[in-house]
């Protein structure tokens, strides 16, 4: 893209005819700060063609960081506090709410973008939508489903994927016997722990909040689903699960020491870009034994939840304006689109426009059910509203430690009271 | 202006000498202004008091202030008394923060202390390769406590441990031991990590204590026909206590607030269960934005310091009074 198509997507083109740059455009300085992404590539694609492009039509100079997402949280209110740090902040979640007071309006950009792109998906807007006003910019989603190898779980009679949770557990308790465990985290770690906790409570039928917000869970389905957890941990999940960040699944997959696990598609695209080196126990290349499911439904339905991404712009910013027209050029349909289809299907848009994206079509079969994952989603803090409230719950990691405390040794009845008890303290 | 030079010898004694310029009063101004004790003690203390301000009084403070409101992320709070500590304190996750901050610092110092100890009196003898063996002693204590706990991490790591690998290839285990996945373990796996990392300085610091006792005390014990620990006990001890004790200040109050070895190493879990009042003040004031309960937390951290110091301290003067 030249300047006069930047300028055209951003809706600034009078500038071309005053004939000068905008005052942003002399020497200024934009920081974005986002995660280092599961795939490579896509921070790549993003830091040598699109930013390049960015800095050449902005004629501002642009400045990308990545760093551990779960030292996102961190830098931001530390950002916040100091009123200093990157101009935008990618954020996770529904963070947005909990940093609402230093975040700039996006209503404007974001009414554009769901406009252009067919309207957001529930779960990014109501991740960044605090009732009126867009606190960030939907960026992506990034579904999780179940990563599973074919061969293994053949062997123990499963020639499709299990249905019901307990299903799952019967068969995770033939895959631990036969030294393939299944592997899940309940750590304190951003994006696997919470997309493997928060379901189990939809799917028992039970959640944190009322619609009006108000806490919930001490009931017998939460007790259910934490009796639940706490046997199909025993009987089939690898116990070191308690202590793994959101990358310990992805090695211990591809090394052959799990049969499944919950994680975005990052197994499979890596199994399929290191093919060459990542083999089975026969030699083949893993990729050809790698397929996905949902969550199995328990006794109220099968919920996931994937995570939603967003970019926000940070009101301490001196740049505000050129933030903004910066993302409006970056989330437009060809720039996002050319980054989404680096992705291979681990992020999928903000937008229903990207199901019916071409890309899909070139990927394996295995790869499909991403395409409409994002769809079966709830929202933490549901069925309240997910508000600075469901972030605190989030980041305190009260749900996933209700979970890990019972996997422990804790009584079910125990763990539901502890973390109802801090719930109320929260909610209400 | 003229003046005689004041004093000099013989013939020099009367000497005049022509002052250049009137406008030499002004240094004579500044001379006089160092020349008064109060006005220069002023000026040779207010770059300390400075930084001292800036760099401590000033974050304390703040600390305070936050801790007494409820400032959350982005948010100026209003002054809430003691609300956040009363909160804190009714928090089993800080309960639990709070118990393991002891047993963290008890167990991780008598470790340091009695392998320090152990460490400074084999180094105190000669042999050859003596100095390469004390400089490497310090090797843990130099490499940057981050790097070092992400080495031992993967050491732990709950799917790939070295450990666990030896132990199993050696017949000592049959299945994996859970490090960092289970709360006990993950606990001494971080006193262990502080142990290693602690210990060189316990080391050095009673290697240098030990040089300073006079060989003929022992000597003389020796002749009275006292055995090792005899001397140990008698000679030894005695006069390596009050630097034992200021080692062990120092490392009560490092440990206590420890942060980014547990922060690294298990980041507080698996459920809580290894939370020091360091890492679970940071996940409720950083990590969550709720700084005016984190700050609570931390300053928690401040009586039991303050008791233990004054305590140790109080010990340390009566010793050397006596």
């Amino acid at each position: 893209m030249d300047r006069r198509g930047f300028l055209k997507s951003t809706g600034v083109a009078g500038i071309l005819a005053a004939g000068r740059a905008p005052a942003f455009a002399q020497g200024t300085k934009l920081h974005l700060l986002r995660w280092n992404d599961f795939i490579p590539a896509c921070d790549v694609t993003l830091r040598e063609k699109l930013l390049p492009e960015a800095i050449k039509a902005l004629g501002a100079e642009i400045q990308l960081e990545t760093i551990n997402a779960n030292d996102l949280q961190p830098r931001i209110t530390a950002a916040i506090q100091s009123g200093n740090g990157a101009d935008i902040i990618m954020t996770l979640h529904n963070w947005p709410h909990l940093y609402q007071s230093g975040a700039v309006d996006m209503t404007d950009v974001a009414e554009w973008q769901a406009k252009d792109q067919g309207g957001f998906y529930q779960q990014s807007e109501q991740a960044v939508k605090d009732g009126k006003r867009f606190l960030a910019l939907p960026w992506s989603i990034s579904g999780l489903l179940i990563a599973y190898r074919k061969s293994w779980f053949a062997e123990v009679g499963a020639s499709a994927p299990p249905k019901t949770l307990e299903e799952y557990r019967e068969l995770g308790m033939k895959l631990k016997k036969k030294g393939h465990p299944i592997g899940q985290t309940l750590g304190h770690t951003f994006g696997d722990a919470p997309a493997w906790s928060y379901p189990m409570l939809w799917n028992f039928g039970t959640a944190e909040t009322d619609k009006a917000g108000k806490s919930v869970l001490d009931n017998k389905k939460t007790v259910d689903s934490v009796k639940w957890m706490t046997s199909f941990w025993k009987d089939a999940c690898d116990e070191g699960g308690f202590a793994w960040d959101d990358t310990n699944n992805n090695r211990a997959f591809l090394s052959g020491e799990i049969s499944a696990t919950l994680n975005g598609a990052s197994i499979y695209i890596a199994a399929k870009r290191g093919q060459e080196k990542i083999k089975d126990d026969k030699g083949e290349p893993m990729v050809r034994d790698i397929d996905h499911f949902p969550i199995p439904g328990g006794p109220a339905g099968s919920w996931g939840y994937h995570i939603p991404f967003s970019h926000m712009v940070m009101k301490y910013s001196k740049n505000q304006k050129l933030a903004k027209d910066f993302l409006k050029w970056l989330h437009a349909k060809e720039q996002f689109g050319r980054w989404f289809e680096v992705a291979e299907g681990f992020s999928v848009g903000s937008t229903k426009h990207w199901e019916r994206s071409p890309m899909w079509e070139k990927l394996d079969p295995a790869m499909k059910l991403y395409r409409t994952a994002a769809q079966a989603s709830r929202m933490v803090g549901y069925a309240g509203p997910p508000n600075a409230k469901a972030s605190e719950v989030y980041s305190k990691y009260i749900i996933t430690d209700m979970y890990a405390k019972a996997a422990q040794g804790m009584k079910a009845e125990d763990a539901v009271k502890w973390a109802a008890g801090e719930l109320q303290k929260i909610y209400g | 202006m003229k003046k005689p030079i004041a004093g000099g010898s013989g013939g020099a004694a009367g000497l005049e000498v022509a002052l250049p310029h009137p406008r030499a009063a002004r240094p004579q101004t500044s001379g006089r202004v160092l020349e008064n004790e109060r006005l220069l003690a002023f000026a040779l203390l207010s770059p300390t008091v400075l930084l001292l301000g800036t760099f401590i009084a000033y974050p304390f403070v703040m600390g305070v202030w936050l801790s007494l409101s409820n400032t959350s992320v982005g948010n100026i709070g209003e002054f809430v008394g003691v609300k956040n500590f009363v909160k804190a304190w009714n928090d089993s996750i800080f309960q639990t923060a709070f118990r393991n901050t002891f047993v963290y610092t008890f167990w991780a110092t008598i470790f340091k202390l009695s392998l320090g100890m152990w460490l400074a009196l084999l180094l105190n003898r000669s042999f050859r390769g003596k100095r390469i063996v004390r400089a490497s002693m310090l090797l843990p204590f130099i490499v940057p406590t981050v790097l070092s706990t992400f080495a031992w991490r993967w050491m732990f790591d709950p799917t790939f441990s070295v450990l666990n690998w030896l132990l199993y290839q050696s017949g000592f285990i049959v299945t994996k031991l859970p490090f960092l996945s289970d709360g006990t373990y993950g606990m001494w796996c971080a006193i262990t990590v502080n142990t290693w990392r602690g210990m060189p300085f316990f080391a050095i610091t009673l290697l240098a204590g030990l040089q300073t006792i006079n060989p003929d005390l022992h000597e003389a014990a020796s002749l009275d026909g006292a055995n090792g620990w005899q001397r140990f006990w008698s000679v030894t001890w005695p006069l390596l206590k009050p630097v034992t004790l200021v080692v062990v200040v120092f490392s009560v109050i490092q440990t206590f607030s420890d942060f980014q070895l547990i922060y690294v190493l298990t980041g507080g879990g698996p459920a809580n269960a290894t939370h020091l009042l360091a890492t679970y003040a940071y996940q409720i004031g950083v990590a969550t934005g709720l700084l005016g309960e984190g700050a609570a937390i931390s300053l928690f951290m401040l009586p039991v310091l303050f008791v233990v110091v004054w305590l140790q301290l109080r010990y340390l003067r009566r010793l050397e009074g006596a």
